[in-house]
């Protein structure tokens, strides 16, 4: 027996060993993400607003940093703890002017490194960027799903009402913090990143969910 | 250098726009690329390009006709559609416009890293980037074929792969968010996808080029920059590995694609 397992036993070593020495000539995949790692820190530098924190990954951004979408489980933990970060709106109010929300949807500003400020009012919700939302703005992006009759097709006739409830809750939580519902969502975190205000964020909602407003004609 | 001419003309070509915006960007774009196919100013920055190659400049009054881009000293025809590459005698991986910097720095006698630092537009860096624009239109109708063979092209490869997915700052965006899916827009602006080869003149296939919007002469170090502007993230430097490396990246990825550049812009 001892003398039959030998040769395949040198086999596999052999191989083994090869192996190794065939992959030398390439990075290992951890060993590229270190390198990337220290490549970013020295290929970046900080400019007006833009401050080297930028390049500090939570672990929503590391784990979505990559073709591949992370494990199920890494994944559930983002929601969950993104989901725990929405802060709810002082005195249960929901919805703000659905015009003002408008001009916000418009407005693609803020954040970069040529804006003066930092602050929320300096910042636009960028809405249209991504979205369809009412039907007179045809210069809308796709990259995000269509939000045009978002309340109506959802049964919203009154955000305050009980049966509303849900829609108006999971909506605001989306515009809070995104990576709540899907762990790697391109949307931006409005809330929880302080991009947006409590009221700015009160008048996007009344963009979507007021039944007057022109999202839902 | 002011061409107000060109802004009239370019106004009124992006007339078409405003009354018909729910024809696709793309054939808006091919529309007016044609009516100034004749006319692009990126012409001009060819013109002052090719005169600043031949020209004896610097402190050494040298020209950049010894420069090797590539494919041997003096060679440009052919060298754009295969950069960025490997170069044995900086031992480093190196896109147009690097290179330009260590050739004005080793034989005009330029300090390089002075004008890593100028702001686009101005002083010598205006000038690289008129010899990148003469420089990838002697390679127009071309398609790109990037080495892949020295371990270092591969190694920038993957790093700007990494770097292409790489969220963050306060959006949490990466290149990917915009790159990376096919058929997307921002507003009615057709996003290319950069994972892959998006078709000929498309995504790096078309830079550098002539941005009507701004009036400017863009090449890809200004593109990439703006790029990451937009991302919300931190200011990139001038040639820096990170810019080299999503050169690689996306150059391979567009192997086959014909270069259309210097190109148009929006």
């Amino acid at each position: 027996m001892r003398i039959r397992i030998f040769p395949v036993l040198a086999l596999v070593l052999g191989t083994t060993a090869l192996l190794t020495v065939g992959c030398a000539s390439r990075p290992a995949p951890q060993e590229l993400d270190a390198q990337t790692a220290a490549m970013m820190k020295a290929s970046f530098r900080e400019q007006g607003i833009a401050k080297l924190d930028r390049l500090q990954q939570d672990l929503g951004q590391k784990a979505c940093s990559s073709d591949q979408p992370p494990a199920a489980a890494v994944a559930g933990r983002i929601e969950r703890e993104a989901l725990a970060s929405v802060r709810w709106p002082a005195g249960g109010r929901y919805l703000g002017d659905w015009k003002a929300g408008e001009k916000l949807a418009q407005n693609g500003r803020g954040m970069t490194w040529t804006d003066k400020s930092a602050d929320a009012s300096a910042n636009g919700a960028q809405c249209y960027n991504c979205h369809q939302i009412s039907k007179e703005e045809i210069s809308f992006g796709t990259i995000g799903p269509s939000l045009y009759n978002y309340g109506k097709l959802r049964g919203v006739k009154d955000p305050y009402a009980p049966a509303s409830a849900e829609v108006v809750q999971y909506t605001w939580a989306k515009l809070w913090n995104a990576k709540a519902y899907s762990a790697c969502s391109n949307m931006p975190r409005f809330g929880h990143k302080g991009l947006l205000a409590e009221d700015q964020i009160r008048d996007v909602m009344a963009l979507l969910l007021d039944p007057r407003s022109p999202v839902n004609h | 250098m002011r061409r107000p001419r060109w802004r009239v003309l370019a106004l009124a070509c992006l007339m078409p726009f405003a009354v018909q915006a729910q024809k696709s960007t793309a054939d808006g774009i091919a529309e007016y690329r044609k009516m100034l196919e004749d006319g692009n100013p990126a012409e001009l920055f060819e013109m002052k390009g090719e005169d600043l190659w031949k020209q004896p400049r610097g402190p050494k009054k040298a020209s950049l006709e010894r420069c090797d881009l590539g494919l041997g000293p003096g060679v440009v025809k052919g060298a754009w559609v295969q950069l960025p590459r490997y170069f044995a005698d900086t031992g480093r991986v190196q896109d147009v416009e690097s290179r330009l910097l260590t050739c004005m720095s080793t034989l005009q006698g330029f300090d390089a890293a002075e004008i890593a630092k100028t702001a686009f537009g101005r002083g010598e860096m205006a000038n690289v980037t008129a010899l990148a624009t003469w420089i990838a239109a002697q390679s127009r109708g071309q398609r790109f074929d990037l080495p892949q063979r020295h371990a270092q092209e591969k190694r920038f490869y993957e790093l700007g792969k990494r770097a292409f997915f790489f969220r963050g700052g306060p959006m949490d965006f990466s290149c990917a968010t915009c790159h990376g899916e096919e058929g997307k827009r921002i507003r009615l602006q057709d996003l290319p996808d950069l994972r892959t080869n998006p078709g000929d003149g498309i995504g790096f296939a078309a830079w550098p080029a002539y941005r009507v919007s701004s009036g400017q002469m863009w090449g890809m170090q200004q593109r990439l920059n703006d790029c990451y502007r937009q991302q919300r993230f931190l200011y990139p430097g001038f040639a820096s590995d990170v810019t080299i490396a999503l050169g690689v990246y996306m150059g391979v990825n567009a192997r086959g694609a014909e270069s259309i550049a210097p190109a148009i812009k929006r």
